[in-house]
Parts: C-alpha cells; sequence; structure tokens
C-alpha cells in the first residue's frame, strides 16, 4: 500500500443502505456481466439455484443460461472448460461450491491455470477467476470448512485474494475478474451473512490487487490478518484495549501478490506482531508472514514474530471446531508472550 | 505452404515401407460385443409383473418391513435436525429402496462404499443410528467401525469412494476370497472423473464391484437433463465393457432382484456391473436447501404416487402376502426405532476435545504433543474459570 496506513472503512456513507457480503459478491458478479460481455460465470449450482450460498442468485434469469451456466458435476471439468474458453478469449468466472470439493480440478489449476502465462512466453494470459468459499466457524460437516489457502499462495502463477469486509467483497471481486492473470478468491464463508453499511448503487472504485489495508491502528503491537480472522482479531484488539495494549490489526486482503511495503510499515512502528489465520500453522501463510517480516524488519522487532493459527490437524467435527478455531484468549495469550518486561 | 507441403527430392527413391500393424494390435474384432452389456431400454419392473409371484414371499416381506423402518428413520432423523440434534441431514426419503436392497444383497462380508446421502443404507447393515449419524449430528467424523461392519465411512466428496470399492474387490480377489464390493453414487457423482476412473479400472482388472447409481432426478438443482446427455447412466457402463442396468429404483423386488444377480456376476468372476436405478428425492436435498427454487409441486406429487413404501405395501396385499397384523408390526418396529432415536440423540453426546489429536497419526508428532499440551492446559484453565 502506498498511501498511509489509516483506519481503514472509514465513515459509512450518510444513510448508505445495509449489505451482507453475499449481495456483494453478488453485485460484483453483476456488474462484470453487466460491464463486460466476455465474462461468464460457470459451476455447479449457480444458475437457476443460484448457488448454494446464494452468490450467483438472479444472474442467470437476468443474463442468461450462457452468461451463468450450470454445468455437470465435475471440478476438472469446470476449471479445465474455464481455460478453454479464456483460450478463446472468453473471461470466466467459476465456482468452486466449497474448499475441499476444489481438490478435484487442483490439477487444472496447478498444471495449466498458474503456469500457461509462462509456458506460451506471455502469448496466452488465462484471465479467469476462481471462487472458493473457504474457513470453518459455520458448524459444517467434514470437508466443508477447509482452510485451503496455503496450496494455492505456493503455486506460483496465481493471485490469490481473500475479503474480510462487504466493501472488499466488492472491490476485490470486480479487480480478480478484471486481472489478465488467474486469480483466486477465497470467500469466508462465515462472513457471508454479515452486514455492513454499503451502497450496491455507489460502490467504492475497484483497487489494484495487493494492498493490505490497517482496520485498527494501535501503538504497541499488530495483529496479521486476513479473510475470516478479521473479526476475531478486532475483538481480539478490543479485549487488548481493556488489559492496557494498544493493539493494531492489519488486514492484507491480497496474500499473492504480498504487500510487503505496508505490513513492514507497520511492523516497523510497533515491533510487535502477531499473524493470526484459521489454517493450520505448520507451513501455513503465517510462517511466510513472520519470515518475510523477520529478514526486513528484525531490527525493529522488540519480540520474535509469533502466530496463532488453527492446530494442525484434519478440521474437526462441528462441535469440536471451536476448540481449533483461533480466538480471542490464544490471542491474548500470545500478546502477553511478546517480550513486554523491560 | 508448411515445411509438410514441400516437394519430394526428385532423387531419391521411396524406401519401402512396412505393412501398418492392425488397428488393434493382436486383435481384428473389438474384444467385447457392446450389445449385450447395452441395458435394456425400459427398467427392469418386478412388482405387479408375473415375475413378482416367483419371489420369495419371507423375502419380500422382509424388505417391506425395512421399507416401512428405513422410512420412519428418514423421518425422525430430518425431525432431528429441525430440533437442532443433528448438523445437517441429507435425506434418502423416497429411495428407501435402493438403500435397504443395497444392504439386503450384501453378505456379511462383502463391503459397502455408502456416499453421503446413504446412512439407511448404512443402518440396513446392522449400524446403529447413533453411530451411523455421527458425521451428520457433528461429534465424530464416521461413528462406525469400518472393518467390523465392512461398511466404509460416508464419501462426502462426489464418487472419490467409488475407485476404493474397485482397489478393495481387486484385492479380495488377489487373495482368493469371493468377496465383492457394491458402491453407492448419485446420478450427479456419475459426472466426476473418478466415477470413470473407477469403472475402467474395475473393467481391466476384472474387479467383483457393483456400481449403484441412485438417479434421483437432481444433483441438488441441476436436473439430469443438464448433468449428462446420455440415453442413460447405465449406458456409461458400455463404453468400459462393462455391463450396464437399468431398474425401477422404487421397486424395492426389482431393485432387489437386479443387485443380487450383479452381486452373483460380480462374485462369481465375471467382473463389474453397473446398475442405474430410477428414483426420486422427495425430500430437498438437505434441510437446508430451499428445493422450490427449481422443481415443481406437481413433480414431486406425481413421484409421491410412485412412492416405494406404499407400491410395496399395496402388492403384498394384492397379492394376499400382508395383512393389516403385519402391516401393523412393521408400523410398531418403525415407531420403537423412532423412539430409541430420539431418546440416544436427545442426550449429549460425549465430547473430548483431546480427542482431537489422538488419531491423526499412529504417533503424534512432537509437534502435535505441544499443541495438545496447550489445549489441556486452555480447558484446565476454563474448568477453573467455571
Ligand atoms: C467433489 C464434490 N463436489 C461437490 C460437492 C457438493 N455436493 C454435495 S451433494 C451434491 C449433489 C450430488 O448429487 P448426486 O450425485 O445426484 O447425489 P444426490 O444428492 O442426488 O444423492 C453436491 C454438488 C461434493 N460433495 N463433492
Ligand atoms: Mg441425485
Amino acid at each position: 500500500m502506498t498511501t498511509a496506513p489509516t483506519a481503514a472503512g472509514t465513515a459509512p456513507a450518510p444513510a448508505a443502505p445495509a449489505a451482507t457480503m453475499a449481495q456483494a459478491f453478488n453485485t460484483a458478479l453483476r456488474h462484470a456481466l453487466r460491464d463486460d460481455p466476455s465474462v461468464h460465470v460457470l459451476g455447479e449450482d449457480v444458475g437457476t439455484l443460484g448457488g448454494v450460498f446464494r452468490i450467483t442468485d438472479g444472474l442467470a434469469a437476468e443474463f442468461g443460461d450462457d452468461r451463468c451456466t450450470d454445468t455437470p458435476l465435475a471440478e476438472a471439468g469446470i476449471l479445465g472448460t474455464a481455460v478453454g474458453m479464456a483460450m478463446y478469449g472468453l473471461r470466466p468466472v467459476v465456482e468452486m461450491q466449497f474448499d475441499a470439493f476444489a481438490y478435484p480440478a487442483f490439477e487444472q489449476l496447478v498444471s495449466h491455470v498458474a503456469k500457461m502465462r509462462n509456458r506460451t512466453a506471455g502469448r496466452m494470459p488465462l484471465p479467469i477467476t476462481i471462487r472458493i468459499p473457504y474457513g470453518g466457524g459455520i458448524g459444517g460437516v467434514e470437508h466443508h470448512s477447509d482452510s485451503s489457502e496455503a496450496y494455492y499462495v505456493h503455486t506460483p502463477g496465481l493471485h490469490v485474494v481473500t475479503p474480510a469486509t462487504v466493501g472488499d467483497a466488492y472491490g476485490l471481486l470486480r479487480a480478480a475478474i478484471a486481472s489478465d492473470d488467474p486469480v483466486v478468491v477465497l470467500e469466508p464463508k462465515r462472513l457471508y451473512w454479515s452486514k455492513a453499511a454499503w451502497n450496491p448503487e455507489a460502490p467504492a472504485a475497484v483497487e489494484p490487487l495487493g494492498r493490505a489495508v490497517l482496520r485498527r491502528p494501535g501503538t504497541s503491537a499488530v495483529l496479521i490478518t486476513y479473510g475470516p480472522s478479521l473479526p476475531v482479531c478486532l475483538e481480539a484488539a478490543e479485549a487488548a484495549a481493556a488489559e492496557g495494549w494498544d493493539v493494531g490489526v492489519l488486514d492484507l486482503r491480497s496474500l499473492v501478490p504480498f504487500d510487503d511495503a505496508t505490513v513492514c510499515e507497520v511492523v516497523r512502528g510497533v515491533g510487535r506482531a502477531v499473524v493470526v489465520h484459521e489454517a493450520s500453522g505448520f507451513a501455513g501463510v503465517g510462517a511466510e508472514i513472520a519470515a518475510r517480516v523477520t529478514e526486513r524488519c528484525f531490527h525493529h522487532l522488540e519480540a520474535p514474530v509469533l502466530r496463532v493459527t488453527g492446530f494442525d490437524i484434519p478440521y474437526p467435527p462441528p462441535m469440536l471446531e471451536r476448540h481449533h478455531l483461533p480466538g480471542v484468549d490464544r490471542i491474548l495469550d500470545a500478546l502477553a508472550r511478546l517480550q513486554w518486561e523491560d | 505452404m508448411t515445411v509438410l507441403d514441400q516437394q519430394p527430392d526428385a532423387a531419391g527413391p521411396g524406401r519401402p515401407h512396412p505393412a501398418p500393424p492392425p488397428w488393434h494390435p493382436g486383435a481384428q474384432a473389438p474384444r467385447t460385443d457392446p450389445a449385450p452389456l447395452l441395458p435394456d431400454p425400459a427398467p427392469v419392473r418386478a412388482l405387479g409383473t408375473p415375475a413378482a409371484s416367483s419371489l420369495d414371499p419371507e423375502l419380500l416381506r422382509g424388505l417391506y418391513r425395512r421399507l416401512v423402518a428405513g422410512r420412519r428413520y428418514n423421518q425422525q432423523a430430518t425431525t432431528l435436525t429441525k430440533q437442532g440434534r443433528l448438523a445437517v441431514y441429507p435425506a434418502s426419503t423416497g429411495q428407501e429402496a435402493c438403500e435397504v436392497a443395497a444392504a439386503a444383497v450384501l453378505r456379511e462380508d462383502d463391503w459397502l462404499f455408502p456416499s453421503y446421502r446413504d446412512t439407511l443404507a448404512v443402518v440396513s447393515r446392522g449400524v446403529d443410528p447413533l453411530e451411523a449419524l455421527t458425521l451428520l449430528r457433528g461429534d465424530a467424523h464416521s461413528g462406525w467401525d469400518p472393518v467390523r461392519w465392512r461398511t466404509a465411512p460416508l464419501s462426502t466428496p462426489l464418487a472419490t469412494q467409488l475407485p476404493h470399492a474397485v482397489g478393495l474387490a481387486h484385492a479380495a480377489r488377489l487373495r482368493g476370497d469371493d468377496v465383492v464390493a457394491l458402491a453407492m453414487v448419485g446420478d450427479g457423482g456419475t459426472s466426476e472423473g473418478d466415477f470413470h476412473e473407477a469403472l475402467n479400472f474395475a473393467a481391466v482388472l476384472n474387479a467383483p464391484v457393483v456400481f449403484l447409481v441412485q438417479n434421483n432426478g437432481y444433483a441438488i438443482s441441476v436436473p439430469l437433463a443438464k448433468q449428462s446427455a446420455a440415453p442413460s447412466l447405465a449406458h456409461k457402463a458400455v463404453g468400459y465393457g462393462v455391463p450396464g442396468r437399468l431398474v425401477d429404483g422404487n421397486d424395492a423386488a426389482a431393485v432387489h432382484t437386479v443387485l443380487a444377480e450383479a452381486v452373483e456376476h460380480a462374485r462369481s468372476g465375471r467382473g463389474p456391473v453397473l446398475v442405474e436405478a430410477v428414483t426420486y428425492r422427495l425430500d430437498p436435498h438437505t434441510n437446508a436447501d430451499d428445493a422450490g427454487r427449481y422443481r415443481g409441486d406437481d413433480e414431486v406429487a406425481a413421484w409421491r404416487a410412485h412412492d416405494p413404501v406404499a407400491l410395496m405395501e399395496r402388492h403384498l396385499r394384492d397379492a394376499g402376502l400382508l395383512d393389516d397384523e403385519a402391516v401393523r408390526q412393521a408400523a410398531d418396529a418403525a415407531e420403537e426405532l423412532a423412539a430409541r432415536m430420539r431418546e440416544e440423540f436427545h442426550a449429549e453426546p460425549k465430547l473430548d476435545p483431546m480427542s482431537l489429536f489422538a488419531h491423526v497419526y499412529a504417533e503424534p508428532t512432537p509437534q502435535l504433543r505441544e499443541q495438545a499440551d496447550q489445549l489441556a492446559a486452555e480447558l484446565d484453565a476454563e474448568a477453573v474459570a467455571r
């Protein structure tokens, strides 16, 4: 981020109507379909039903089945078909129904979507958007709560973004669709029904990908997070304030490209950082962040960069998921370990 | 003009070229005549046909009792979901004939590979509902011992269980056991690559597998017409050299007959069979689904008139194989099952958060031990706070 980090979200526009994150995603798709005839939405149940999360609600009715298409039930087929459509100049937006159901498409993603630009020496970019509802906390049964971001960010050639607010749901999805590179949009499904003041008639300008934003300023430490963990971090920062720590919260928004500049600027300003995400910690995104921050900000750090993450276990059944997910207490515990003594 | 179009070098005489190999090495004719593999265009029906009279009355009465109990099971599980006792329930209401027949045709040492909707088949296999439903209750991923019950865990990623069934059947054959695997999948699942790979492997390995496709008309909201352009899903077998059978999936006697033949075919070493059972999901996809968005009441009503439970009762009564007393007994037994489910599911499940670390590896890694210690400390602190 090139502008000075400030508390984003700022003041809601006067009398702006409230919208859910699901509505913001839906509006982004509607506007993309309206503005660009080469945009096509495809996936399982995206047409008549409007998607199991209703993100594509009304699109087939408004734009026709050829612009918003119910496909056969086969994720490799969906993404492979999107590759061919993109080769012919279209701009496909595919929906994977759930995080864990995107895995059959992994080969297409890794071997083709991510690499086509490179393999063809830039002659054949693939402007494909891959929307994936991800993460837990919804009481979902097995295979419905994976945090799969590490697989994607570890694949060179893919952009990976994950909005955490209603406004960003619109802005990042529009930017993803507009990008000439493939973008994986990880949608934090437990925030789909979160609401904020946001006017679908006057959405904010589409920002370029790759900019982190400071959601809450703080002088003692910063929580670096993204997607579903943002509200948890804001809550933890609030609780920390009661204990005398002025803790900031930085929302990455984009994992690839990664906003080193903003992250380092914020960390250098406070000297203490905790990375928070739901995914397992081992070799997760937090490990990359901690390493980058340490490499770049070592002399500004008052304590090692700590991570608060899910355990290194398969996602638990819903009745036990609260023990797995990073919560406020675990974040406060980590803050307490940031070597405050001197 | 491409490099391929350049004129031949005038000087050199063409070297003699060997004769081409036959189009298919070692075979001038197709290896398998596809004709006998083709499914009959009309689904097999038993009830109400002369064939019904040749079926064992005790078998039919047994199927009837299971259908009645199965319907009650679906209703009770749906109610428990509304009461918050299950996290989610994909009902097999309307599909009970397939569910109970799939279990009924198997020997104890055969294997069942259920899909996520098939807990009724699992219960029909003998597993207690409390164990069969842990995944959907949300207290554990899989509640039963798969080896004891010769029943694989429910498979939620669609069609992924099918290659497993092939491998298991192949292994049994390698070991010299005459064990059969029966794998269940929906119409939507037949679009996944794993379905096709499983059929091909089964055929090439001559594995004793029966694939049961329950074609209930929809994959969530997507109707069959958008799923497949094949004349039937049973036709998909033919390209792999596997026989395909089409059966009325709401006619329990017919499903039993066709599946029993398929199991016998597989057991006798003649390879896999694909059975498409045409049925209908009378309830929404799950309790969370709004089926009104994609199908009309008329369609549902038409299928209600072809209800597998009512169908069986009507035909058994007409044939003089069922009286009021037997109907009452079946209903009573079903009520007992429902009462037992209510009692079991209204009790709070026993949950042990430390179990999260128990079975990730045979031995927890050092890192997992640390994490387990962390959770244990948190739980202690929680207990103290209370
Ligand atoms: C690989 C995969 N993709 C998507 C899903 C999400 N999903 C669950 S059930 C379902 C429809 C399945 O339809 P069908 O195979 O006909 O079985 P039915 O639900 O009718 O029993 C879908 C798309 C999944 N479970 N697995
Ligand atoms: Mg179906």
